[in-house]
């Protein structure tokens, strides 16, 4: 996550230690409306210091001129990967007066990516030059009704997604089933899915988030597991919980991979890729 | 129904400042409505102005304020009055204190903010359907429009923001793509539900313009 500001020492430091522990960076778009550095410009940087960066690009605050745009800057900067996400709308973030743009949703913004990668622009003109994105798109297998966003998620591959990362996940039994839908919409594809694993630093924060954050549904058993050990001990818990469900989705073969989230806490990902028997980069 | 709502008496004072004569013109039908510039309220307000010093020269309302020669004839039908004002204190909507400004050269201040077109659920109970954007695809959405009641305005919805069947913004309202996957199903238009919706087309809203003014620019009188 960039900074709030121009101090980006915290975050190069991620950058450097994580860079060659991956195989992608993910960097947040004003991520939850909250006003930050751009993402396309840290991609670059990412990109820059031999890292594989992962551009989330929200329709949100830019139109179908300024996101085209911006997606020939990142071309120019070495990115290939880029995450088409809707965005958070500007009332939950710290800008809630802002005016929210949303010419495109995300289906249009990876259809664009597919375009500009024959070659056209969104308007159907010849480019000089095209893209060659590798395009992401996120969907919500926690989602209350699941149903409508089984018909997103088909539109989002209809339109050319080439992976997925999921919003976050713990149940892994509901995330199994989820992927067996997920995996009937898919099939005749070669599109990749892969399970959003937020680390769990406290019981405070998997209340938070039953409570608060759209999607994501902590199951009883991992809160009386959180419960169980004392605070200080937490997020230890939190990553050992985190590299098990790493661990069962590769040894079942959920999925096609983890996107791993330690908001604030990026330094506990290498741990976390320990754990789980992810250490070496394949 | 175009849903206005007073502006603070206090603003509206602020607004006078300097004018005595005040000719107030309400509207009998959204402005009645919505009780912000019926027979009611301009009364009221003729009350309030004289409170604090003001000459009301004359107070009318127009059947509808927006009709723009309605009002050039209201203005002939008080001449007097019309020669006597120093302002015009519009209760109606934005349309209306235009209509005014169509109707005279003398200065015009809008009493009410125009919120939105808004259906009537009851009696002073309006929620906002529709927002006017010029191309109408309700018959898409099974008549649940998302452009206006996604917070969104999203063509592919739902988003990642919907919780529980509510919306991101806001835990009382319904996400309408929730809503509207319920109708498309009832009437068994799978198609619908699974058809990719090409974006907005924002020309649309301009070009419904010019089409209203049968070929002219808008701002031709």
């Amino acid at each position: 996550m960039p900074p709030k500001g121009t101090d980006v020492g915290t975050m190069l430091q991620h950058i450097e230690m994580l860079k060659d522990k991956v195989h992608g960076l993910n960097v947040t778009d004003n991520h939850s409306a909250i006003m930050r550095m751009g993402s396309l410009v840290v991609c670059g940087e990412i990109a820059r210091r031999g890292g594989d960066p992962i551009f989330q690009a929200t329709c949100r605050d830019r139109n179908r001129l300024a996101l085209q745009s911006d997606l020939l800057s990142a071309d120019f900067l070495g990115i290939e990967a880029v995450l088409c996400l809707t965005g958070d709308h500007p009332l939950v973030g710290d800008h809630k007066e802002a005016k929210p743009v949303f010419d495109f949703d995300s289906v249009h913004l990876i259809q664009c990516c597919n375009k500009m990668n024959d070659g056209f622009d969104w308007a159907g003109n010849t480019m000089n030059g095209a893209t060659g994105f590798y395009i992401g798109a996120v969907v919500t297998p926690e989602a209350d009704p699941l149903e409508p966003q089984l018909y997103k998620f088909a539109r989002k591959v209809e339109a050319g997604a080439h992976f997925f990362q999921t919003q976050a996940v713990y149940d892994m039994n509901n995330f199994e089933r989820f992927m067996e839908r997920a995996r009937e919409i898919t099939s005749g594809t070669e599109v990749k899915v892969m399970a959003g694993i937020v680390v769990l630093t406290s019981l405070g924060m998997a209340h938070y988030m039953n409570r608060s954050v759209p999607g994501i549904m902590v199951p009883q058993v991992l809160i009386d597991e959180l419960a169980g050990v004392p605070k200080e001990e937490a997020l230890h818990k939190g990553i050992e919980i985190a590299a098990r469900h790493i661990r069962f989705c590769k040894d079942n073969a959920v999925c096609d991979g983890v996107h791993i989230m330690a908001i604030g806490k990026e330094e506990v990902i290498p741990e976390i890729l320990e754990m789980a028997g992810l250490d070496v980069l394949s | 129904m175009i849903i206005s709502k007073k502006k603070p008496i206090e603003d509206i004072i602020e607004a006078l400042e300097g004018e005595t004569k005040v000719f107030i013109v309400g509207c009998g039908e959204c402005a009645t409505v919505t009780q912000t510039g019926g027979e009611k309220e301009v009364a009221e307000m003729k009350t309030l102005l004289e409170d604090v010093g003001k000459e009301v020269v004359a107070v009318e309302v127009a059947a509808a304020g927006c009709q723009e020669l309605d009002l050039k004839r209201i203005l002939r039908k008080n001449k007097e009055a019309t020669e006597a004002a120093d302002v015009f204190l519009v209760l109606s909507c934005g349309a209306g204190t235009q209509a005014m400004r169509a109707a005279t050269n003398k200065r015009v201040v809008p009493g009410t903010d125009s919120l939105f077109l808004g259906n009537v659920q009851r009696a002073m109970d309006f929620v906002q359907k529709c927002s006017l954007c010029g191309e109408c695809v309700l018959d898409e959405f099974g008549a649940i429009c998302p452009v206006t009641r996604c917070a969104k305005g999203l063509l592919n919805g739902p988003c990642g923001g919907m919780s529980h069947g509510k919306c991101e913004v806001d835990a009382d309202l319904d996400c309408a793509w929730v809503l509207i996957h319920e109708q498309l199903k009832r009437e068994a238009r799978e198609d619908k539900r699974s058809r990719i919706h090409p974006p907005k087309d924002w020309s649309a809203v301009d070009r419904a313009r010019r089409d209203a003014t049968r070929g002219k620019k808008a701002g031709d009188e």
